[in-house]
């Protein structure tokens, strides 16, 4: 299922994150991908509000993944920084993707093959300094 | 004990740097041994070719031995051995933890645990110029933009963080779509120096004095959306716009944050302490009876020596670990 969202600010833009969080369960991987500056670790926070979990979520650009406990655990990785997938053998996230929190991945491009096939893939394009297109492909069941 | 010294041995891994380093006294850095990937980063333009556990399994033996050979001292001198514990990477911390728990364990010496982050604010101890207690501590790097109270070892409390992304980061970032490479916080410092102008482009960030945070995701954001509609816009005058900017709220709050608190030292640590212009805008801004610490280059960025030093002071308080420590992904 794919529904494609044209959001206008960034407060409908972390509404819309927040109902992805909210609706997400324990095993769920959520991808985001979109251009430097789309807005893909504000919508992880969206994601991680739904999710009832408060604090800061930052940027995992550098650490490559975080951690935040909640009832359900969010898992939240950016592979920006990863040039080859190959690498990804040594990090073992794959023990995080096939756990029971929700992982959320930004630049998944960057694993190439090496993802689940099942993700919710979502997809942020400019469309003007505030305004988004919100792309959410849900896995067939 | 080498000439009636504590030697101690210190490990990172937590993230991208693989290190050992041995200190004698907690202050006196004897070797130094940093195995960096920041020459394969600039061929990338930012983006890491290598990373991961297996990079520092491979590189962690032969540094213990060039940090040993180096100092001029062996195993059998060690008194303590120390490793960065949290926060990072699960499969990085653990490479540099467990071959520090191999070494304690086969010499019968203590080990030390350290806080990385922590560790960092101790960098200005080891050149001799220890700030003493209490003291504010900003770390600011590209994996950190945060501001502690430092009441003594392993007693601090956070004043103020990113919201969003670090200070690092965003110069990183914003360098790579001005079109430099890594890092890029040197990068933006000298081209910002080239601004002629000087109107500033972007808004302040948070300038509500009541507020802790910092936050950097908006002026990254700010600077995309303006050269998208001034494709043409000149580089120099963006890049300065940039700095001025990143760097005023990281002195704003640590002087609020200090003087809020009635504390007159402080330390500044991290990759972005380099930076020519936030050294300027401390000095500017510093009262006469404050103090502020940075650590040289080499120490401001991820290395060993802090970490056997910030050892060192748990070692000397009679504190150290046991051999079922644990690694951690957060403080």
């Amino acid at each position: 299922m794919k529904r494609v969202i044209e959001s206008g600010s960034c407060a409908e833009t972390l509404g819309i994150a927040t109902e992805l969080g909210r609706s997400a369960s324990r095993g769920d991987i959520i991808t985001l991908s979109g251009e430097l500056g789309a807005g893909k670790t504000l919508f992880a926070g969206g994601i991680a509000a739904g999710m009832g979990i408060d604090g800061y979520i930052t940027s995992p650009t550098f650490s490559l993944m975080d951690v935040h406990e909640g009832t359900i655990p969010l898992y939240h990785f950016d592979l920006y920084r990863i040039e080859k997938p190959s690498e990804l053998e040594e990090l073992f996230f794959e023990e995080y993707w096939e756990g029971d929190g929700i992982s959320v991945i930004e630049w998944p491009e960057r694993a190439e093959g090496r993802l689940p096939r099942r993700v919710t893939a979502v997809t942020i394009e400019y469309t003007g300094p505030e305004s988004r297109r919100i792309t959410i492909e849900h896995p067939d069941n | 004990m080498k000439d009636g010294r504590i030697i101690g041995l210190g490990l990172e891994s937590s993230c991208d740097e693989t290190a050992a380093a041995v200190v004698a006294d907690g202050k006196d850095i004897l070797s130094n041994c940093i195995y960096s990937q920041v020459d394969l980063h600039s061929i990338y333009s930012g983006v890491v070719p290598e990373i991961a556990s297996r990079a520092h399994l491979e590189k962690i033996n032969p540094l213990i031995h060039s940090a040993l050979l180096e100092s001029g001292s062996g195993f059998g001198d060690l008194d303590y051995v120390a490793a960065t514990n949290r926060p990072g990477l699960i499969g990085s911390l653990m490479i540099g933890l467990q071959s520090a728990k191999t070494i304690s364990f086969a010499l019968g010496i203590p080990l030390v645990a350290v806080n990385h982050l922590e560790a960092h604010l101790y960098a200005p101890f080891l050149e001799g110029h220890g700030p003493g207690y209490p003291f504010m501590g900003l770390l600011i790097s590209g994996g950190n933009t945060v501001l502690f109270e430092v009441r003594g070892p392993g007693d601090m409390e956070v004043a103020g963080r990113t919201a969003d992304d670090a200070v690092g980061e965003s110069y990183d970032k914003v360098a790579k779509f001005l079109g430099f490479g890594y890092p890029g916080g040197p990068v933006i410092d000298r081209l910002a120096k080239g601004a002629v102008a000087r109107k500033n482009l972007f808004p302040k960030i948070l300038t509500d004095p009541g507020d802790t945070r910092f936050s950097y995701s908006g002026l990254k954001t700010a600077v995309i959306n303006y050269m998208k509609q001034f494709p043409g816009a000149d580089k120099a005058e963006v890049a300065w716009s940039f700095q001025e900017r990143a760097l005023e709220i990281l002195a704003r709050r640590l002087f609020a944050a200090a003087r809020d608190r009635g504390i007159k030292k402080m330390v500044v640590a991290g990759g972005v302490a380099a930076n020519s212009r936030l050294r300027e805008l401390l000095a500017e801004q510093k009262k006469q009876d404050e103090t502020i610490m940075i650590p040289s280059p080499l120490l401001c960025t991820d290395n060993a020596a802090m970490i056997a030093g910030a050892g060192y002071m748990y070692f000397n308080a009679g504190i150290s670990d046991p051999l079922t420590v644990d690694v951690k992904a957060k403080v």
